[in-house]
């Protein structure tokens, strides 16, 4: 339409306006393969992302009574959980499991990678692939597999423990469980963060280290201060993937559940408790309160470690 | 055969001008001394991964009486591993086979659409200027900090209320969202694509598809397998999604149909064969994995180096 309106003008402005209409006519046509590029993407991203925040948000506010079905309620279902002791709970122990599981996991990664880089180790291929191997073990397998190792039926552990004379430790009570929960995690995802910070430690040129190196450094030194901080991007990248993963614990829990009914109930972690409003108790509303409000604490815990080390850069550049 | 020249077949670089020079500088690390203390830590480290996997195996090569009277570590009087097999595969007619069949199929399918959907997407994000590019990419970036399993149970209260639940269409459509994909392919696509090559494909009179199938793909090999790997093992892995949306045992999966052997063989003191059964089908679900990972482990590397280093 435009250019049937522009073709109109004054003969003498035409001669500066037809390139640049051109170049324009370039440009949208550029716009339109870019759109038919993104298009699929986005279309499927909004219909399996954000149309169904949107629509568990939107059931979030009603409750559901036996008698005269759906009904308004405002924020009630957020207020209930604020004092749902099982689901306060459930947070509770994913936050020990935060400030426990977390830094021991990334504590081992980080080593397990700077010795790898450092080249001093014998078989660095061979070990870099071995750590790395629980990770294509699905989480679901890795579970079944350490309830069996834990279990006193036939699980070498208790039977170690027999064979030396000594009484097998209940690895799946309920003192031990949590423990139990986080060796898991810590076995499937040592790996994983391994390879990314391993990733970035070889994209650190040489020359960096070298030198300090040559003058004497030790290893230690050279790590400290010169490798750690030249792969911060990829250890906050793990951290704040180590969050998401801790707040969303499911596989753990679901599946000991059949080897310890007693110690896991259902509100054990946050997301097994809102699968079990949902599926056993049926309250979808309060359900999607809880998975919303998951998302809610992810986001926020997300956020607070990226601006805590977002303030600390400045210093380090 | 030293392990530096070993990386760096198995560390290709994406970004040729980045790290060009680090091949020669890193010789120097070929004349650094070995620690044998730091070699012997290790390898003992090694172990608490291996051992796990050890274990499983040994534990599908006994019979059920073995596997309650001999040490987990050693194997048993008999050598069952084939005939556990074979009752893994003839146990419910037959289901694990539908259940690796559907794996395959949901991993795949999943994993082809995914790193397409995301390939087109993080070309445009990287190589084109368009309005509204900038607000669809922070939105798409964003959405990585979304856990894919809070996302779940919504999704599947949209798809109950539609009545999509229980297909194999409930399972896929939602894994074929990967904003990390797009995210990592825009990355490698500025670097991988120099801009002068899409010019002289459009001076040559090539249109934007054609440039794109034809030069971009291309390029972006490397980077596209990495995203395929991604979805490819983030589908075969999952458990919850599954889990919520199907309720037909031949839709399953192999997560869910193990989870729920697991059960029936904690809850069944009677039914105590099913041990082995649990036992030697984990192992068997492993190997497909295990391998792919052995023989596709450089792509992992690149791709999570273009992902993390660049932020």
């Amino acid at each position: 339409m435009t250019q049937s309106v522009a073709s109109a003008p004054v003969r003498t402005r035409e001669r500066t306006e037809r390139p640049r209409r051109r170049h324009s006519a370039t440009q949208r046509r550029l716009n339109r393969a870019a759109y038919l590029f993104v298009a699929p993407f986005m279309i499927v991203f909004i219909v399996m992302l954000l149309m169904p925040l949107i629509y568990s948000g939107y059931l979030s506010l009603f409750t559901t009574q036996l008698v005269g079905g759906q009904t308004f309620a405002a924020f009630a279902n957020y207020l209930r959980a604020f004092t749902d002791p099982d689901f306060l709970a459930g947070i509770g122990r994913m936050a020990l499991f935060l400030v426990i599981q977390v830094p021991i996991m990334l504590a081992l990664s980080l080593f397990f990678a700077l010795a790898l880089d450092s080249g001093r180790v014998r078989g660095s291929v061979a070990l870099r692939l071995l750590i790395f191997l629980p990770f294509a073990v699905p989480g679901v397998v890795a579970t079944l597999m350490w309830g069996y190792l834990y279990g006193n039926d036939f699980g070498p552990i208790a039977q170690t423990f027999r064979g030396i004379g000594l009484p097998a430790p209940d690895l799946l009570s309920a003192q031990n469980m949590l423990g139990s929960m986080m060796n898991i995690v810590t076995w499937a995802f040592v790996g994983y963060n391994m390879i990314i910070m391993y990733a970035a430690l070889r994209s650190i040129p040489t020359e960096l280290f070298e030198a300090a190196e040559i003058d004497g450094a030790s290893q230690w030194r050279v790590a400290w201060n010169i490798k750690i901080p030249g792969i911060r991007p990829a250890i906050i990248l793990t951290v704040i993937f180590s969050i998401i993963g801790t707040f969303q614990l499911f596989n753990e829990p679901s599946l000991l559940h059949n080897l310890a009914p007693n110690v896991i109930d259902n509100g054990y972690t946050p997301n097994y408790y809102a699968y079990n409003l949902a599926f056993t108790n049926q309250d979808v509303n309060y359900a999607a309160a809880i998975a919303f409000l998951l998302g809610l604490v992810i986001a926020i815990v997300s956020y607070v470690v990226q601006l805590s080390t977002q303030r600390r850069e400045p210093r380090n550049d | 055969m030293t392990d530096t020249a070993t990386e760096r077949v198995l560390v290709p670089a994406p970004k040729a001008g980045r790290r060009r020079g680090r091949g020669e500088a890193r010789s120097y690390n070929r004349e650094k001394q070995r620690s044998t203390l730091l070699t012997v830590l290790l390898w003992i480290c090694a172990l608490y991964f291996v051992l796990p996997i050890v274990w499983l195996f040994i534990a599908s090569t006994k019979s059920n009486a073995d596997l309650f009277t001999t040490f987990g570590f050693a194997f048993g009087h008999t050598f069952d591993l084939f005939t556990n097999i074979g009752a893994v595969f003839t146990t419910q007619n037959g289901i694990y086979i539908h259940w690796a069949i559907n794996t395959l199929i949901y991993a795949v399918v999943s994993a082809v659409g995914a790193s397409l959907l995301a390939t087109m997407a993080g070309y445009a994000f990287a190589k084109y200027r368009f309005p509204g590019a900038v607000v669809m990419f922070s939105v798409v970036l964003g959405a990585i900090m979304i856990p894919l399993t809070a996302l779940a149970l919504p999704t599947y209260l949209m798809f109950s209320q539609l009545g999509i639940t229980n297909t194999p269409a409930a399972v896929i459509v939602p894994s074929l969202v990967s904003p990390f994909g797009v995210f990592l392919m825009r990355v490698y696509a500025a670097d991988a694509i120099p801009d002068s090559m899409i010019e002289a494909g459009r001076v040559d009179g090539a249109g934007e598809f054609r440039i794109f199938w034809q030069i971009g793909l291309r390029l972006l090999g490397p980077g596209i397998v990495t995203v395929f790997l991604f979805a490819l093992v983030g589908t075969w892995n999952n458990y919850f999604l599954p889990l919520i949306m199907l309720n037909s045992s031949d839709l399953y999966p192999l997560t869910v149909g193990l989870a729920q052997q697991q059960a029936t063989s904690a809850a069944g003191g009677g039914s105590q064969a099913l041990f082995s059964v649990v036992i030697t089908g984990s192992f068997v679900s492993i190997i497909p994995l295990v391998i792919a990972f052995l023989f596709l482990q450089r792509y992992w590397t690149t791709g999570l180096a273009s992902g993390s280093v660049k932020e």
